[in-house]
């Protein structure tokens, strides 16, 4: 297999077949919307169909490199900025889930679809790309480049195909991660001139590397920041993934932007665009800026644990289904939030697992929702009730997806959130307190939505003749591999956890370094000081002596 | 002064030679038409161009007799600009020709007066003497003024003018007096000189006093706030080719000397003018970029952008660093493109004989035109620093020169402004994309559509694989980095 050797870019070709698919689109006729969209459905199939074998292939030993499948080349020599692209556990669940939920998205679009459906694609397929790259570059400016370029696409997704409000959530949702991610350039520059030659006027002494934007050199030179510039470096990072994550007083262009957009934006922007936040957090802030960390634990913990509160009250008295599903998006990521702030192992590993798991149910949730508006084109909750007697399997998938997200033991929601409390419990009991009234909050506005809408008499007589799902129809098929990744987690997460476990030591180890010092063993053998791709910086660890 | 000299001058004569060639054309040929004067015009620009090149490779290595040397300069720096402003024109050219046809006013004194605005480009760009830059910038502004009012029977387009010409000429004298202060405290007029003569200075109040007038003349050529008054109306005013002309090439000629002499010949006093300087910066990028949020009219948003992408610029001249003097050139390049670009699209809607004035004019563009449609997202992103688009590049390079000379709290404010740019340029998305009611018709002819194309390929090529262009920034650049930043 030499597509999977290392040799071979197989992480750019999944990330740029989406565009050139998209590029080859472009070609078609518009009238013919059949073949544009079984062409859309091919190129992200295809696309699953490559990124799956590097489950496989990615080597789990005891030895195996923390990143895979390296590929590096110069890029724009004049700024230092290299085409980095590797993968580790975290990023390699992140692609496969993007890749997937990609092509339900695609393939649910369509009948929900129906004008101006060319540009549609092509835009679902850019983004595709955008999002694949966010998580495959570990080079700073090359990361920084697919984070905005993906903008544009769900700017447009939101602001064409969206609802009545479009243009407004559509906007809002441009300028509100536009604002957070502009501020995150100015950290990553003071990251580079600290890295490099120092910025002389705040009386910052660089370390007179090399200059260069390969993330895995400031994992090393992370701890010699000193804590006033980290702490601003933070506030940068923190802006803009806050602001995607959402956290809890960054959160308001979410219920816009997911209510007005298509079903399938709504699932991307909740399964994958969330989860760009929260992996900048795992990847960036924590890692290269430890003091920082610590030093806001609290205040992140803090807005967390109100997200996960507030989104769940919020949740409760929401009349719009779909307003429903966005807020206890709120709610879930402070979850996340919170587990990967508690800095121990369990917490971290937890809170990357629930990105995965927030991604799959609450995707389902959207997509079910979806199904039901485009029969009776209503989102209200009042307008249903006694559904469980027309669409029984409509009903159930629902069920499984509610269940999911409240956290059923059996169903993936489970073992995150399990997991989670473990890591805020050990790290104190009362955020594990706050974690668990969410959990009986989640269980709360996710059970009265099911028994509003599918239990109760059917009293209302438009819904007398709504056709249920087909299980193996299209809108089936949506939905099975996500109800099977449920239960698979749910039941055995073994797999995962044993995936995540060496990179989430390696940023417990850069960003909690006295974890691990403490008495508590790494589950392994410590991961090598200078991973691949920073030989070029030895010294490093001679300026950290001075 | 000695006949080698004048190969330093080539390239200018050549253009001078071709002004004067073309206001003499209609009565000595027999085809007067705008199609021959846009040829004439085109032809003049590429035997400038070439003698250009060529002169830039004949002078390295030959003496440059002493006085001569003390005003004029052939460095790559000017080169650079000399090219650009070379490449912008022709854009302009081809810009006008539609406009030509349709106004009754002649096409040779146009283009005319638009050769002897390059020539007065090309000479001050190569200016390193307060004088030799004063004059060419006379020259730009006079032709300037008058391209300005070019429809003489439109009274906003001679309002336009009156304006340009009463502010331009205020600004004028203002700028001599920056600079007889500055000659009365140094005793020189050659940028080397006074850097000379400041290095031995402290501190003097009527040196600062001058710098600040100085800087206060350049700030209105560059449309920087609160100079900027003459800005929206003359845009708006001006015919659209023209107000293509006053916003890429006219104002990168204007940054060019703004870098020139600061760097050249004041970077010794930086810290005693650094805070007006910022002051000015950061007005421009507020004041311009809130400003422009509520414009309905194009030409007005764009001239309210220019004012706050003035304010960007600015960050470059404030950080005098190697870094900073890239991100002026480079953010040049990239302005001027995305705006041509931006122009182009605006001449090419028509309605009821006007250009595609209005944010409604673009409505549904989507459907008439994809491709155009496209290439004007891609203009706008560029404008915002949105990768991969140019604009992220020139961006990138301004943000990080402020850093890295301290100026942290104008990059946050600069950063800040680019996502409110993005506001109101993506009112143009909304009206091209998400409005389905009729926009304006379209009837740009071939060389508009040809300037949008190359806009557009080099919008998007700059900003997937800047390396070339960068490269040879750093080359142009050695030069006077080598004299300025020792």
């Amino acid at each position: 297999m030499g597509l999977y050797s290392g040799e071979f870019p197989i992480l750019s070709l999944i990330t740029y077949i989406p565009l050139a698919g998209a590029i080859v689109l472009l070609m078609f006729p518009k009238e013919n919307t059949g073949a544009i969209r079984t062409w859309a459905t091919a190129v992200a199939a295809i696309d699953l169909a490559l990124a799956l074998p590097l489950w496989w292939h990615f080597e789990r030993g005891a030895d195996a490199p923390l990143f895979q499948f390296w590929e590096r080349a110069s890029w724009i020599d004049a700024l230092g900025v290299q085409y980095l692209f590797a993968v580790d556990g975290i990023a390699l669940i992140l692609v496969l889930l993007t890749v997937l939920i990609g092509l339900i998205a695609i393939y649910s679009s369509y009948s929900a679809i129906t004008t101006r459906q060319k540009e549609y694609y092509v835009l679902m397929l850019f983004l595709q790309t955008g999002m694949i790259g966010v998580f495959c570059a570990l080079d700073f400016f090359l990361f920084y480049v697919f984070w905005e370029v993906m903008l544009v696409p769900m700017y447009f997704l939101i602001g064409v195909w969206g609802g009545p409000r479009r243009l407004y959530a559509s906007i809002k949702f441009f300028i509100y991660t536009l604002t957070g991610s502009v501020l995150m350039l100015l950290s990553i520059l003071a990251l580079w001139f600290f890295n490099s030659g120092g910025i002389p006027f705040f009386g910052i002494a660089g370390l007179g590397n090399e200059s260069t934007f390969a993330v895995l050199q400031y994992h090393e030179i992370g701890h010699l920041i000193p804590p006033d510039l980290q702490f601003w470096i933070f506030i940068g990072f923190f802006l803009a993934f806050a602001i995607k994550v959402p956290m809890f007083p960054f959160h308001t262009w979410l219920p816009d932007a997911h209510v007005e957009a298509p079903t399938a934006g709504s699932v991307i922007l909740a399964a994958i665009l969330l989860k760009m936040g929260t992996y900048g957090f795992v990847r960036f802030s924590l890692p290269i800026l430890p003091d920082a960390t610590h030093q806001l634990t609290i205040p992140v913990v803090v807005l967390a644990i109100i997200g996960i509160i507030y989104g769940a009250l919020v949740s409760l008295v929401q009349k719009d289904m779909k307003r429903l599903v966005a807020y206890s998006s709120v709610s879930h990521l402070g979850f996340v939030m919170l587990g990967m702030f508690a800095l121990n192992p369990m917490g971290v590993s937890g809170s990357v697992l629930q990105m995965i798991n927030h991604g799959i149910s609450t995707g389902a949730l959207f997509l079910l929702v979806g199904i039901i508006y485009e029969r009776r084109h209503t989102r209200m909750i009042a307008d249903y009730g006694g559904l469980a007697k027309v669409m029984p399997v409509y009903a159930t998938f629902f069920l499984i997806a509610a269940l999911s997200s409240m956290g059923l033991p059996a169903l993936n929601g489970f073992v995150g959130e399990f997991t989670i409390l473990l890591g805020a419990v050990n790290r104190n009991i009362w955020w594990g307190v706050a974690a668990a009234i969410g959990i009986v909050l989640g269980a709360a506005y996710l059970l009265w939505l099911y028994q509003r809408v599918f239990w109760g008499p059917l009293d209302n007589p438009d819904n007398r003749d709504l056709v249920d799902v087909r299980l193996f129809g299209r809108e089936g098929w949506t939905l099975i591999p996500l109800v099977a990744l449920m239960i698979w987690i749910g039941v055995y997460p073994k797999p995962m956890f044993d995936l995540l476990e060496k990179p989430v030591t390696y940023i417990i180890e850069k960003a909690n370094p006295g974890y691990y010092a403490a008495g508590r063993l790494p589950p392994y053998p410590a991961p090598p000081a200078a991973p691949a791709g920073s030989e070029a910086h030895a010294r490093v660890a001679g300026e950290a002596a001075q | 002064m000695t006949w080698s000299d004048l190969i330093w001058l080539a390239p200018e004569i050549v253009v001078a030679l071709g002004a004067s060639w073309l206001v003499l054309a209609p009565f000595v040929m027999r085809g007067s038409g705008v199609g021959a004067a846009k040829w004439q015009m085109l032809a003049i620009l590429a035997v400038a161009g070439g003698v250009l090149v060529w002169a830039s490779n004949t002078v390295t290595g030959m003496e440059q007799s002493s006085m001569f040397r003390a005003m004029f300069v052939l460095d790559g720096f000017a080169v650079f600009f000399k090219l650009l402003f070379v490449g912008a024109i022709a854009l302009i050219v081809l810009l006008s020709e539609d406009f030509l046809r349709e106004a009754r006013y002649s096409p040779w004194e146009y283009f005319s007066l638009m050769a002897f605005a390059l020539c007065g480009m090309m000479f001050m760009v190569s200016g390193v003497h307060l004088i030799s830059i004063w004059i060419g910038l006379e020259l730009l502004s006079l032709s300037s003024y008058v391209l300005a009012g070019y429809f003489k029977d439109e009274a906003v387009s001679t309002e336009a003018a009156m304006k340009y010409f009463i502010l331009g000429t205020i600004s004028s004298a203002i700028l001599l007096y920056g600079m007889s202060l500055i000659y009365g405290v140094t005793g020189s007029l050659a940028l080397m000189d006074i850097s000379r003569t400041l290095s031995g200075l402290l501190s003097n109040d009527v040196l600062v006093f001058g710098i600040i007038l100085l800087a206060a003349g350049l700030s209105f050529k560059v449309a920087a706030v609160p100079f900027h008054v003459w800005t929206p109306d003359v845009y708006v005013g001006a015919p659209t080719p023209v107000t293509a002309f006053l916003s890429t090439a006219s104002k990168a000629a204007a940054f060019a000397i703004f870098a020139r002499i600061f760097y050249m010949g004041l970077s010794e006093f930086h810290l005693d003018w650094s805070g007006v300087i910022a002051g000015i910066a950061a007005l421009s990028m507020i004041v311009g970029n809130l400003a422009a949020i509520t414009q309905d009219n194009v030409k007005r948003m764009i001239a309210w952008s220019s004012i706050g992408h003035a304010g960007y610029a600015l960050l470059g001249i404030l950080a005098m660093s190697e870094a900073g003097l890239i991100a002026i050139v480079v953010y040049m390049v990239v302005y001027v493109f995305a705006t041509m670009g931006i122009w182009a699209l605006v001449l090419m809607l028509r309605r009821r004989e006007y250009a595609g004035e209005s944010v409604a004019d673009f409505a549904g563009l989507h459907a008439r035109a994809p491709l155009w449609a496209f290439a004007m997202v891609v203009f706008l992103l560029s404008l915002g620093g949105i990768p991969p688009t140019a604009g992220f590049i020139g961006k990138y390079y301004l943000f990080l020169a402020a850093v890295g000379a301290g100026y942290a709290w104008l990059a946050v404010i600069a950063v800040l402004m680019s996502a409110v740019s993005m506001f109101y340029y993506f009112r143009l998305v909304v009206a091209m994309y998400l409005r389905d009611d009729p926009g304006a018709e379209l009837v740009g002819g071939g060389s508009i559509r040809l300037v949008a194309a190359a806009c557009l390929l080099i919008t998007l090529g700059l900003g997937v694989a800047p390396q070339p262009m960068l490269e040879e920034v750093g080359r142009s650049l050695q030069s006077l980095i080598a004299v300025t930043l020792r």
